[in-house]
């Protein structure tokens, strides 16, 4: 059994510790807003936070968690209004939207290390979150406008 | 390897025979009645527990999962495994019964209550130079643990070797008793860190090779070993990391398992951290002292001037991969590695370790990098709130081995690793099941 805290609640979790985050928070844990993409760390659908850092949950053991912070999309912000989930919206970034809650979690860690990205910041943080409706032009538009209204202190657009 | 060991077997059986002609088993120090918590003042047992944190004695007498220091552990020695001893002060299965004298003789000499010569697994070879007082402490500290009644496996060294008299042989090639001496030309912080590193830490026990008897080999101190399949790297400046280990990375990698121009600490380093060095009743001054004497030992004053430099150069290369480029193996690091290892600016964020000032990508073999790459690291190694996915399912041999070549040829100025995806596999086949 591993302990852990998810979205800020205290887990404990019968999966065997070798089992992946991702079917632990997905199938035992009923949050299904994070997404099996590949399955070998290589497309960041299945990004969550761990400890604050974007993780790719889906080659993370369950008990490689054991007493850290988890977070999922369902846990960015407390009303699903994260300034990136808002300008997500606003810019209409998503076509089929299965890879978004992982481009989502991985943004909201750029924009903690790097509150103004540069292109090349988004492009080398952003890398391993594959879109395969290529809204890519989109992703670093909406990426760009949080970052400007979470400079500015405006949190929920 | 064959060859080798049957050297040792006949060498270690010659010594056997010497030790049993010279010297014979010592005597037994008669059983006490369990010594009454009471008796210890909390002065003495407050000290026995920062020592025995900063010897982290539990790592060795504690079975995963298992009550401390209850014994249990299993310490891997080219000769066999060797269980760490249940030390909680149960009469029948640990030291209730060992009186201060028979700890001491222990921790100074090697030899047990019972008289029979202990294995150097366990380091007497450093605690020879503790202090009769910090016996004492750490006597008194364990004392008055709760009892816990446990028995440890038996031993895996196997014949002739397990013959407790071969110990004396080995005791009189490899083994000086006495205290430790105090360098008068060095600082009292100086001679506090030494004090704790070799008497107390044991920092050679795992950082100094050994010879093929198992002894550490004296020439070479601190020069780097190989210790469950990780390297535990030179503390030397035959160190190759692009910066210097100076006093201030030290401190920071020995309290919090982190130094952000080396990385993080992993696998046999973890407990020194955890259940020692990183533990709020270490006061930082201890910490501080082991940090003055190693950045002495590595001459890190000398190169300290370069850290800027060093540092601009390696973050420089940190956005290698990121562009269009048609290199394969840049592909591969961009859609696994990048977005957590980027950074950009004069100085890495502590939260992105920089590959190109990592020690494992530096190191004269690449084992360190492929056991992160394969195993990931999980919140209980190394430092808290710091974990890596495992790559062990996501890629194959040639493809980590691609990726370490990669990393070596365009973030370090090391001349390339060999026979790369060999050691990947060798690696591999020694993971944990779950893996």
């Amino acid at each position: 059994m591993t302990t852990f805290n998810l979205n800020g609640r205290s887990v404990s979790v019968h999966s065997p510790d070798d089992a992946p985050l991702l079917w632990v928070i997905r199938d035992e844990l009923g949050l299904i807003g994070t997404k099996f993409g590949c399955g070998i760390g290589l497309c960041g659908a299945c990004t969550v936070h761990v400890e604050g850092r974007a993780t790719r949950s889906c080659i993370t053991a369950v008990g490689a968690v054991a007493g850290a912070n988890v977070t999922t999309i369902e846990g960015l912000d407390p009303e699903g209004r994260h300034p990136l989930q808002t300008t997500w919206i606003e810019l209409q970034v998503p076509q089929c939207g299965y890879c978004q809650s992982g481009q989502i979690m991985q943004a909201a860690t750029l924009l903690k290390d790097y509150p103004n990205p540069t292109d090349q910041d988004i492009n080398a943080v952003m890398a391993g979150s594959l879109c395969r409706c290529m809204t890519y032009l989109r992703i670093r538009k909406a990426i760009k406008l949080a970052a400007s209204r979470m400079r500015e202190g405006v949190n929920h657009g | 390897m064959i060859r080798r060991s049957a050297i040792a077997v006949i060498v270690v059986a010659f010594l056997g025979l010497l030790g049993f002609v010279f010297l014979s088993r010592r005597p037994a120090i008669a059983p006490i009645e369990r010594p009454n918590p009471a008796s210890f003042t909390a002065e003495s047992i407050a000290k026995g527990e920062v020592l025995s944190a900063v010897g982290h004695c539990v790592s060795c007498h504690t079975r995963p999962g298992g009550q401390p220091f209850a014994g249990g552990y299993g310490v891997n020695t080219p000769f066999g495994i060797i269980y760490g001893s249940n030390i909680t002060p149960d009469p029948k299965t640990g030291i209730g019964l060992w009186s201060l004298e028979a700890f001491a003789r222990a921790m100074h000499e090697g030899v047990s209550q019972d008289g029979s010569h202990l294995f150097a697994a366990f380091p007497y070879n450093a605690y020879t130079e503790l202090s009769d007082d910090d016996v004492t402490a750490l006597y008194a500290y364990l004392m008055t643990r709760p009892p816990v009644s446990a028995t440890v496996p038996r031993n895996t060294i196997p014949f002739p070797l397990n013959i407790s008299s071969l110990q004396e042989g080995w005791k009189i090639l490899f083994f000086r008793s006495g205290r430790y001496r105090t360098d008068p030309a060095k600082s009292a912080e100086w001679n506090r860190g030494a004090y704790l590193a070799e008497a107390l830490s044991d920092c050679g026990g795992c950082h100094t090779p050994r010879n093929a008897l198992g002894a550490e080999k004296v020439r070479e101190t601190y020069a780097g070993a190989v210790i469950d399949n990780w390297i535990a790297p030179a503390l030397t400046e035959a160190n190759p990391s692009p910066v210097a280990w100076t006093q201030e990375e030290l401190f920071s990698y020995l309290r919090t398992g982190v130094g952000r121009m080396h990385g993080a600490a992993g696998a046999t380093m973890t407990p020194v951290i955890r259940e020692g060095l990183a533990l709020s009743v270490v006061p930082d001054s201890d910490v501080r002292a082991i940090a003055i004497y190693f950045s002495d030992i590595d001459h890190a004053g000398a190169r300290e001037s370069d850290v800027g430099a060093a540092t601009r150069g390696a973050v420089e290369t940190s956005s290698l991969g990121s562009g269009q480029e048609y290199d394969p193996d840049a592909n591969l690091y961009a859609a696994a590695c990048l977005s957590c290892h980027y950074n950009t600016g004069t100085v890495p964020l502590a939260a992105r370790p920089e590959l190109a000032l990592s020690s494992a990508l530096t190191l004269p073999e690449p084992t360190n990098f492929i056991q992160v790459v394969l195993q990931g690291v999980s919140n209980t190694d190394g430092a808290l709130g710091l974990v890596m996915p495992a790559y062990a399912s996501s890629f194959t041999d040639a493809e980590v081995a691609r990726l370490a070549a990669y990393l070596r040829r365009t973030r370090t100025t090391r001349p390339p690793w060999t026979d790369l995806e060999n050691k990947v596999s060798a690696v591999r086949r020694e993971l944990p099941a779950s893996h």
